[in-house]
């Protein structure tokens, strides 16, 4: 009976990792190589002596332990502490995203799409499909582990010894497969891809908020949150193995619900029944702005949210921001030094900076929808009714814009916020910090008007406005320690932002930008109107 | 009035020509019948029609106005319903129907109501759970709700169970009734047979064969069998005749239309005791110009 359930797993197995044998590899050695890389800059970051002691000062506010997860060993705060404080959390939550993905693209996704139909036909168990899912993701959350324990490992840095960096793995092992198992659960109750995805997602970040209200005040709930257990390990400092085994446990028992809910259940059908939609369009969805709306609004509302807060992070670690940055040599490069002013003021021109591009990216996804849609042949329907093509670009074109700008006041108003609350005193005034945020939006519309110009003449290379953004990116953030040529950074419109709040905003270089955005604006609109539309 | 013009047109897509100039008008309360096999170009050329291609040369015209440059102003009176029906997945049904049908301008809710019920869709699902069909059904339901001039509909039934395309069929039925005039893509043969008063056959980007469903049948052969009292002679030397099968007591033959008349003449001397005539179908139609041209 039970061999009957399975049959031909292995054989489903293999169909998987050949469907993904590039996607699998490509997510293990970019979550590797970024944790590898990441450590291998600490010792620079911190050099060892006095300053690391004021790190570890500045993590103890309770934005930062809500944030990061409570800090272990900041008494000793050597590398190893450093790297289980401020990197595990985040990559642990990396790879729960991983394992969402990769299992509900092969189970929901692919059951909704008829694929498993067609499996299902053939001599295969019922859970077959489902138990070869969890067998590649296991194999490839053990990877993962392993390379991750090796690479870390074999770098040899203080405090960073074998026997942590065995456990630095395990945990992300773990974490792995409590979630494949937790979005194989969701698997089974609902009955489309994007609901399983947005309850796993949701669970995550309940998970993570437990976790960060538990960590200020309260064990028993961040116990509660499997992201919060985890980090009781106490990576490289106290090296616990007992959440390991507690949460593979859980893994184990949500992980044999699901397969008996699978084995139970009809294809195609959830437990959860789907909740009947609207029967008719609200009033907002009478056009294509509306439709833009009702498209984005989701992913709108939560990166409102994300970017207020990376806002409110950078906001976090302003207390003791100044002797901070006396002490760190690396910092000191990165901001270019001006007379008369705190080092927080210069600190915070350079994130406005930064922020901006970050709030840029939400507004450029909503702006290139308008090339996804065309691929997928559903500007059709738009265009084959009375809608202009202007129109159609002009919807997407106007949100984009005016998200950026709401995108950019969000941050400002994150970092002003917890900045405000956590020095106590004085802090930047919040009108000014907010003027000088708004000087970014031109900049933003600019590269707005790259990716319409990019739709209008080369809708197969939208792609590129990605790469120009990364451009800016390194360029502003990293041209100073590398010292790159000013020219580099003249390429990107933020080379020429006036370093505000520090600078005056020159009123030349807002009109020059405003006039630039709407060229390259009104090219993509002639372009669009005097292309053939794909579908 | 033509409601529909296509002049020379062509159109080239980097070196590969899909279209290589054709022709097309379509009456005024007209039903129009397009055939071809896939990649003919049936699709390309409704795009040209719609504005969301630009002819590389020739004129598209429809209500008398330039396909490309007035696209709206002639999309507020077409509805359009394409071949493959991509919608958004987070919608429901109901909602894409109104948004579709807001687009236009136009609202007629008990209409909307009414071909809900008569396609048996349920508006309160996600587009994303439905079927090929179901999402047919939202594009056929917001097409028909529109009071349009002009009904573009490509391939419009792949996906449609029989009662479904008998619903299909009535709305069309209906559609010419009150004289709208209907382009009908398709390469469902017995469909088209049954709906169009006119057809075009296009093929490789030509249109071979154009003209009432009559006249193209005169152009090629029916199938006669015929049982006789005596044997027919030379039966193969009758000019016209094709594809002789002779058994006891009769033959089967295949006879040019034009020629049908001329041939039961000589076959009537040998004492007709039973005859069967087949006009052809539409797809001997399509096969006769499909094979006799590879």
């Amino acid at each position: 009976m039970i061999r009957k359930l399975f049959h031909n797993t292995t054989v489903l197995a293999g169909l998987i990792w050949r469907r993904d044998r590039m996607r699998i590899p490509v997510w293990i050695l970019s979550i590797a190589l970024v944790s590898i890389s990441v450590a291998m800059s600490f010792p620079s970051l911190y050099p060892e002596g006095p300053e690391r002691f004021i790190i570890a000062e500045t993590l103890k506010n309770p934005a930062m332990i809500s944030m990061i997860g409570p800090g272990y060993g900041l008494g000793n705060y050597h590398i190893g502490a450093i790297m289980a404080h401020q990197m595990l959390l985040f990559t642990a939550m990396a790879v729960a995203m991983m394992n969402i993905m990769l299992t509900i693209r092969h189970t929901r996704r692919d059951e909704e799409s008829g694929r498993i139909e067609v499996i299902r036909s053939l001599p295969v168990g019922r859970l077959s499909n489902a138990a070869a899912t969890i067998l590649v993701l296991a194999i490839t959350n053990i990877s993962l582990g392993l390379v991750m324990s090796v690479g870390l490992g074999v770098l040899g840095l203080e405090g960073m010894d074998w026997a942590g960096s065995l456990l630095y793995g395990a945990v992300l092992t773990t974490v792995g497969i409590f979630f494949a198992a937790l979005t194989l659960l969701f698997s089974q109750l609902t009955e489309t891809s994007r609901a399983a995805q947005g309850y796993t997602f949701a669970f995550l970040g309940v998970a993570y908020l437990l976790r960060a209200i538990g960590d200020i005040g309260s064990e028993t709930l961040s116990r509660l949150s499997p992201l919060g257990l985890i980090l009781r390990t106490q990576v490289y400092v106290q090296n616990y193995w007992w959440p390991i085994w507690v949460v593979l446990v859980l893994a184990g028992i949500i992980g044999c619900a699901a397969l008996r809910l699978n084995a139970t259940r009809d294809l195609q059908a959830g437990i959860i029944a789907a909740r009947p939609g609207r029967r008719y369009a609200s009033r907002l969805l009478r056009s294509p702005l509306g439709l833009v709306w009702r498209l984005e609004r989701t992913s709108i509302l939560s990166w409102a949210v994300g970017i207020f807060i990376l806002g409110a992070s950078y906001g976090s670690v302003f207390r003791d921001i100044d002797s901070f940055f006396q002490t760190s040599d690396l910092y000191q490069k990165i901001l270019p030094m001006i007379e008369d002013f705190s080092l927080s003021e210069q600190f915070v021109a350079m994130l406005l900076s930064i922020m901006s591009m970050m709030a840029a990216i939400p507004a450029l996804l909503i702006l290139l929808k308008l090339g996804a849609e065309e691929k997928a042949n559903r500007t059709e329907h738009l265009l084959a009714r009375a809608v202009s093509r202007s129109g159609l670009l002009g919807s997407f074109l106007v949100i984009a814009m005016v998200v950026a700008v709401i995108m950019q006041v969000l941050s400002v108003l994150g970092l002003w916020t917890v900045a405000a609350l956590s020095i106590h005193g004085n802090p930047f005034p919040f009108f000014e910090t907010l003027w000088a945020g708004m000087i970014y939006v031109p900049m933003m519309w600019i590269l707005l008007g790259v990716a319409t110009a990019l739709l209008g003449f080369f809708p197969k290379r939208t792609g590129m406005v990605w790469l120009y953004l990364t451009y800016s990116f390194f360029t502003i953030y990293l041209g100073n320690i590398l010292q790159l040529p000013e020219w580099m950074a003249k390429l990107t419109p933020w080379g020429h932002v006036p370093n505000v709040p520090l600078e005056p905003i020159k009123s030349s270089t807002v009109v020059v930008s405003l006039l630039l955005a709407i060229i390259l604006i009104g090219l993509g609109f002639y372009g669009y109107n005097k292309r053939d539309i794909r579908g | 009035m033509a409601i529909v013009k296509i002049d020379n047109v062509t159109k080239k897509f980097g070196n590969f020509t899909a279209l290589g100039g054709i022709h097309l008008e379509i009456q005024q309360g007209e039903v129009y019948g397009f055939i071809g096999p896939n990649g003919a170009g049936k699709t390309t050329t409704i795009r040209i029609l719609l504005g969301i291609l630009k002819a590389t040369s020739g004129v598209a015209q429809i209500f008398g106005l330039n396909a490309w440059d007035d696209a709206v102003e002639i999309h507020k009176r077409i509805a359009y319903v394409p071949g493959e029906v991509n919608l958004w997945s987070n919608l429901t049904g109901g909602e894409v129907i109104d948004l579709f049908v807001r687009l236009r301008g136009s609202n007629h809710k008990s209409r909307r109501e009414e071909l809900i019920e008569r396609f048996d869709l349920d508006p309160t699902k996600k587009c994303g759970t439905y079927s090929k069909g179901n999402r047919q059904k939202v594009a056929l339901v917001a097409a028909f709700a529109a009071d349009a001039d002009l009904y573009i509909l490509d391939e419009p039934t792949s996906g449609l169970d029989p009662l479904m395309e008998l619903t299909f069929r009535e709305c069309v039925a209906e559609a010419k009734e009150a004289g709208k005039s209907v382009l009908l893509s398709s390469h469902i043969l017995s469909e088209v047979e049954r709906l169009c008063d006119r057809v075009s056959i296009i093929r490789q980007g030509q249109i071979i064969e154009s003209g009432s469903l009559k006249e193209l049948r005169h152009l090629t052969m029916t199938r006669v069998r015929v049982e006789t009292a005596m044997p027919i002679l030379h039966l193969e030397e009758i000019p016209g005749v094709q594809n002789v099968e002779v058994f006891a007591g009769g033959a089967s033959f295949q006879v040019e239309g034009s020629r049908l008349g001329e041939v039961l003449k000589q076959i009537s001397q040998y004492d007709i005791l039973a005859l069967e005539s087949a006009p052809p179908t539409l797809e001997d139609l399509f096969i006769h110009h499909y094979q006799g041209e590879a």
